[in-house]
């Protein structure tokens, strides 16, 4: 498998304007590693009366993985769109290596795009697939089949050239949408859901794959998924989005461990929030839950008393059993579920939604209906104001 | 029981395949009657049979009348096929893939002349002519079958637009072909079953048609269906059966003939492809 790919040469459709990007991704001048590959500012985009994205405004480093992530209708497929210039944008600017694209038809922007659905044109072999966007490059013929071959060879289907997508599995169309969209080296390759339609073992070879070739070729890379994992395992950046707007951006590890609102905390990997109110601040904060037990909890800054605060605490920072910590909860295990390494467990405290514990199994699984201490280090938790917002 | 019940279901399928039977024979004997008849010796065109002739086909063929009426009819179906399937082409697509004002409107407009009875239309456009004070003529003749064949076109076609998805066309134009291309590569390719099933009804259509021809055709001009009319008002010649046999052979040689290329054209096997996921 070659190592850097050669897609010097390929002439872009003229009309994007669009400075040839030399060799490889990767071997960009100094001074140009400070533009950004992509920007959004203040996009806004209506369909009608409705508003799908509002104010959104982002910008993504050459060569890096980002990931929009959110539920389903949140707008992160929109914005996906909107670069590529399937939707059309009712306010503010996207600009790609720096040239505003508001204008430029979808088929002169420089973008590889990837379907959920793959979208292999069925009537033509994978040759004639992958080489379509060559061919409207004018590529000469020899050099088409040897990009082409090339690309196969990357997206580990090489000889395939002959089949038709009907012949190939799920897994393998998406490989070869992937070549198709990859083997004219665009400025941005936009993935829009590509791993949805596959099954849960595909799944997790194809995200290994797709980060692996997004390096290889040091291309910048827009991924839209509703899949929290996904997201955490691939990406550089995250932007976590909820009902049009930006709800949070930041790397996998920030986004995860200081979500900045309560919808981020909640999103991903389902975190604990209990409400209380702020009794004692200094060193160390004394929070009274809603529940009637008193937390110790660490806070950036200091708060007033009687603050209402929200607590975050992610399943995996929980100590189930007789661990000694900072704080400990008395509860009931209401359901346990066996992981293998670990088990998920439900625990009731009093409050109306009961706790999940995600612990590694010491000794024995715990019952149904067992009494047990939950204990959690002040450290632990992220802090959260009254309107959702961390406070920091 | 089990015996008697299993005694029920033959005879109730036996019963449900004589049914069938009689209805084939009551849609096919008349077809088979004009088939058969056309090779019988006899100068009546009828039952008994006094012998196998070919000679009625013979004189078809050195009937000029007959055979100006077969190349009129055989020239007006294949225009109306060509020009036919183009609307129809462009009006599907159009309202499959477009949102503009009016098409709600124009989507009915389209199918209006399958429901309008063929007579009505028939007159409708004669009256029309004659108030704008206009000759009947071989182009007023194609533009009526053109109107009467429109719809069924539209309607294969569309049908079949609205199961090619979109992502095949957005794919294409991410890829750098331009709007035109990508129709030209993509949906066209994807629609020509529809294209051709849509021109083949439309030249079935056009060759067929007798009462709005009856209105439409200049003086002195015969299509097929018109001329075996005029044929019939003097005699029922067995001529007639053999001309009804050409009739039939064309009708439903054609379409079959291109049903069969069209199969060996298209194996697009479409199988393991995704739904796509409702935004």
């Amino acid at each position: 498998m070659p190592d850097s790919h050669d897609f010097s040469g390929v002439p872009r459709p003229a009309a994007a304007g669009v400075a040839r990007s030399g060799v490889g991704g990767s071997a960009q001048g100094g001074a140009e590693t400070s533009q950004p590959a992509v920007e959004f500012r203040d996009i806004d985009i209506a369909y009608g009366k409705f508003v799908a994205v509002r104010d959104f405004s982002l910008s993504i480093r050459k060569g890096s993985f980002v990931t929009l992530l959110g539920p389903s209708g949140c707008g992160k497929t929109t914005i996906l769109r909107s670069i590529a210039g399937l939707v059309d944008i009712s306010g503010g600017q996207i600009m790609i290596d720096g040239q505003r694209v508001d204008d430029v038809p979808i088929y002169r922007r420089n973008i590889g795009l990837v379907f959920q659905s793959y979208a292999l044109f069925p009537h033509k072999n994978v040759f004639d697939n992958v080489a379509f966007g060559l061919k409207y490059r004018n590529v000469p013929k020899p050099e088409i089949a040897r990009k082409v071959a090339q690309a196969l060879e990357m997206v580990r289907l090489p000889g395939s050239e002959k089949k038709l997508p009907s012949q190939l599995s799920g897994g393998q169309q998406q490989r070869i949408a992937l070549a198709r969209a990859i083997v004219f080296e665009p400025q941005v390759l936009l993935l829009d859901e590509p791993l949805s339609a596959l099954d849960a073992n595909m799944r997790e070879e194809m995200r290994v794959e797709i980060k692996k070739i997004q390096k290889q070729t040091g291309i910048t890379a827009i991924f839209v998924t509703h899949d929290q994992e996904e997201a955490l395992s691939m990406s550089d950046r995250i932007v976590v989005m909820n009902a049009g707007a930006v709800e949070q951006i930041g790397t996998p590890q920030e986004v995860y461990e200081a979500p900045a609102t309560a919808f981020v905390a909640d999103f991903l990997g389902k975190a604990n929030m209990l409400a209380g109110t702020v009794r004692r601040s200094g060193q160390g904060t004394a929070v009274l839950l809603a529940t009637g037990q008193t937390i110790n909890v660490a806070s950036p800054k200091p708060l007033a008393d009687g603050c209402k605060v929200t607590v975050v605490v992610r399943p995996q920072k929980l100590s189930v059993g007789a661990a000694a910590s900072a704080n400990r909860l008395p509860g009931r295990v209401v359901s346990a579920s066996y992981l293998g390494g670990s088990a998920i467990y439900e625990i009731d405290i009093g409050g109306k939604a009961s706790i999940r514990a995600n612990a590694p199994i010491s000794g024995r699984l715990l019952r149904e209906g067992e009494a047990i201490d939950l204990g959690f280090d002040a450290e632990g938790c992220v802090l959260l104001d009254e309107d959702g917002q961390r406070i920091s | 029981m089990k015996a008697r019940r299993k005694q029920e279901g033959r005879w109730a399928w036996r019963l449900t395949g004589f049914v069938t039977l009689c209805v084939y024979i009551f849609m096919f004997a008349p077809i088979v009657a004009t088939v058969i008849l056309s090779f019988n010796a006899s100068m009546f065109g009828g039952f008994p049979m006094t012998g196998f002739s070919l000679q009625w086909y013979g004189k078809l063929m050195a009937n000029e009348q007959v055979l100006t009426a077969f190349r009129t009819s055989l020239w007006i179906a294949v225009v109306t096929a060509a020009v036919t399937t183009a609307i129809g082409v462009v009006t599907a697509f159009a309202l499959v893939r477009f949102e503009f004002p009016g098409k709600q409107a124009l989507s009915t407009l389209v199918i209006l002349p399958a429901l309008v009875p063929e007579t009505i239309l028939g007159v409708g456009l004669l009256v029309l002519i004659k108030a704008i004070d206009q000759p009947r003529t071989m182009l007023l003749l194609v533009l009526g079958h053109i109107l009467l064949a429109v719809p069924y076109v539209v309607l294969i076609t569309q049908a079949r637009m609205v199961g090619i998805r979109r992502v095949y066309e957005e794919a294409a134009l991410s890829l750098g072909a331009s709007r035109f291309s990508s129709f030209r590569e993509i949906t066209l390719p994807l629609l020509i079953p529809a294209v051709v099933g849509g021109a083949l009804l439309a030249f079935t259509i056009s060759f067929d048609n007798t009462s709005a021809s009856l209105f439409w055709r200049p003086a002195g001009v015969e299509t097929m269906p018109t001329q075996i009319l005029s044929m019939l008002k003097i005699s029922i010649s067995p001529e007639i059966n053999a001309l009804g046999t050409v009739m039939i052979l064309v009708t439903v040689g054609i379409p079959l003939l291109g049903g069969l290329v069209l199969q060996s054209l298209t194996r697009l096997k479409r199988r393991g492809e995704p739904k796509e996921e409702a935004r």
